[in-house]
């Protein structure tokens, strides 16, 4: 680490297409994984309007992003610590109004992550289900995108949906992916390369010519397993209430190829 | 009513004035629980959900009124966010409603929009919502309904409507046509409740200008993955691999 440059977040935006996958559950324990390894995380709940990331890391905030949107408060009083040692920025259920991407909260996002940027190691960015144009702005402001799918059909159909969109909208040429739970280890990569396969045939043709075909790379399988269920209705992050679970070792696994 | 004239010390409620809410409720047919035979609370909270259930209802048609249909449309939306299902707003109008209280009187304007909220009605599913939104004007939100259904539904309600007779007098009968617009909600997109009604609203429009009676309904737009594309990613024996 180089203390005479100024160095900025790596900024990875979490997205699914199809809701109800595990997006904020993924996107709460990664934060604590990354923490363990000593990073200094901020998750940025994007969901804005149906934000439930509170729920999962049973926080009760006063304070969300929709008062610094209002210019009730301060920035820096509403990112709160989470129980994994990471910081969070809620959005509050009183965003739905600005579900529709103004101009307005297009430049409010961009200026809190500018000013966020430099004080963290990863910000990770929790966006909302489906392919809204919040969604899409918010991803477009990371460096990295994670899609998470699981093994059934509609989340595959919608996480090809998302990878297609942002490969032909916004030049992705490289994503991340994680299969969440899967049946067998193993699923997951045969998940991969079926995608890749319709990337390759359906989504490439749709580049500028001469363009390199976008890239898959399969970061982690996390195992169906039934820890899961337990911690989220607990409300508890995995790796504090069932340490050494099969699904907290992949996500720890996640963290360590993320944050080598 | 003997609202202040109870002494029951635990009947806090007592204190509150109730007659106006009372008398309300009276006229509107709505029926409450025997305020001796049950607890104070108990009575309370009929009272309250009774005068809840009569604000989200248009008076002259009993149908959900406005304020009920935006809280609807606004939970629809949410849902479908969320979850992704197809759902689908209809906008209807009377055809030439002025007509008919210039002919016959705005007595017989009630019978005929009393009419129609009736047949509106019979052609809604439980987890339907339909409402009076303005003078002559419903909306109809149909959750859960799939993109190919949309104008088979659309045009059920459409021929429930024109063969319905209102009898506004003895021996007199109308008949009425609506015109109706429809939209469905964009997957998976948080859509506003205004933009999703515009977009009703102008197919509505359509219907009105291509000659009334008619129904018209927004183009869903073409899915991002097509059945070739599920093809390649369902269809091969890759998966076998796994069994």
């Amino acid at each position: 680490m180089s203390s005479t440059e100024v160095r900025r977040a790596r900024i990875m935006a979490l997205t699914s297409g199809k809701g109800g996958v595990g997006k904020t559950f993924l996107s709460a324990n990664l934060a604590a994984a990354l923490a363990k390894r000593g990073r200094r995380v901020l998750v940025l709940d994007a969901d804005l309007g149906l934000a439930n990331l509170d729920v999962v890391l049973n926080l009760h905030p006063k304070i969300t992003l929709h008062d610094v949107f209002t210019g009730k408060v301060h920035l820096e009083d509403a990112i709160l610590p989470a129980p994994g040692g990471f910081s969070v920025l809620l959005a509050g259920s009183g965003l739905v109004e600005y579900s529709r991407l103004t101009p307005e909260v297009r430049e409010q996002l961009q200026r809190i992550i500018d000013t966020l940027a430099p004080r963290y190691d990863h910000i990770l960015l929790d966006t909302g289900a489906g392919i809204s144009d919040v969604v899409l702005y918010a991803v477009s402001l990371a460096d990295d995108v994670l899609v998470l799918a699981t093994p059934e059909p509609t989340s595959m159909t919608d996480a090809y949906a998302t990878i297609k969109v942002l490969a032909t909208q916004q030049q992705r040429r490289a994503m991340r992916l994680v299969v969440n739970q899967v049946g067998r280890i193993g699923e997951g990569k045969v998940i991969r390369n079926q995608l890749q396969l319709v990337v390759d045939k359906f989504v490439v043709p749709l580049l500028p010519e001469g363009a390199s075909a976008p890239v898959l790379e399969l970061i982690g399988e996390v195992p169906l397993d039934p820890s899961v269920r337990e911690a989220v209705q607990k409300r508890q992050l995995l790796a504090q209430m069932l340490p050494g679970c099969p699904a907290a070792l992949a996500v720890e696994a996640i963290a360590a190829k993320i944050a080598p | 009513m003997d609202a202040q004239t109870q002494t029951d010390p635990t009947d806090e409620p007592t204190r509150l004035r109730l007659a106006p809410a009372l008398q309300l409720l009276a006229q509107s047919g709505r029926e409450l629980p025997d305020r001796r035979a049950v607890a104070p609370v108990v009575w309370m909270q009929a009272v309250i959900d009774a005068l809840c259930e009569l604000s989200s209802r248009d008076a002259l048609t009993g149908l959900s009124n406005r304020r009920q249909f935006e809280t609807a449309l606004a939970s629809e939306i949410d849902r479908v966010a969320r979850a992704g299902e197809p759902a689908l707003v209809l906008m209807i109008d009377i055809d030439h409603f002025k007509k008919v209280n210039d002919t016959h009187g705005h007595s017989a304007g009630d019978l005929v929009l009393k009419g129609v909220a009736q047949a509106l009605h019979e052609c809604i599913r439980p987890m339907d919502t339909v409402a009076r939104v303005g003078g002559e004007e419903f909306a109809m939100i149909l959750p859960n309904c799939p993109p190919s259904f949309g104008l088979t539904v659309a045009e059920r309600v459409r021929t429930k409507v024109q063969s319905r007779a209102v009898a506004i007098s003895p021996g007199q009968q109308v008949f009425v046509t609506v015109s109706i617009g429809g939209a469905f909600a964009p997957q998976w997109v948080r859509s506003s409740a205004p933009l999703w009604i515009e977009r009703a609203d102008q197919q509505l429009y359509r219907a009105k200008a291509e000659g009334r009676n008619r129904a018209c309904l927004e183009q869903p737009t073409v899915s991002l993955v097509s059945a070739e594309e599920k093809g390649l990613l369902f269809g091969t024996s890759k998966f076998s691999e796994l069994e």
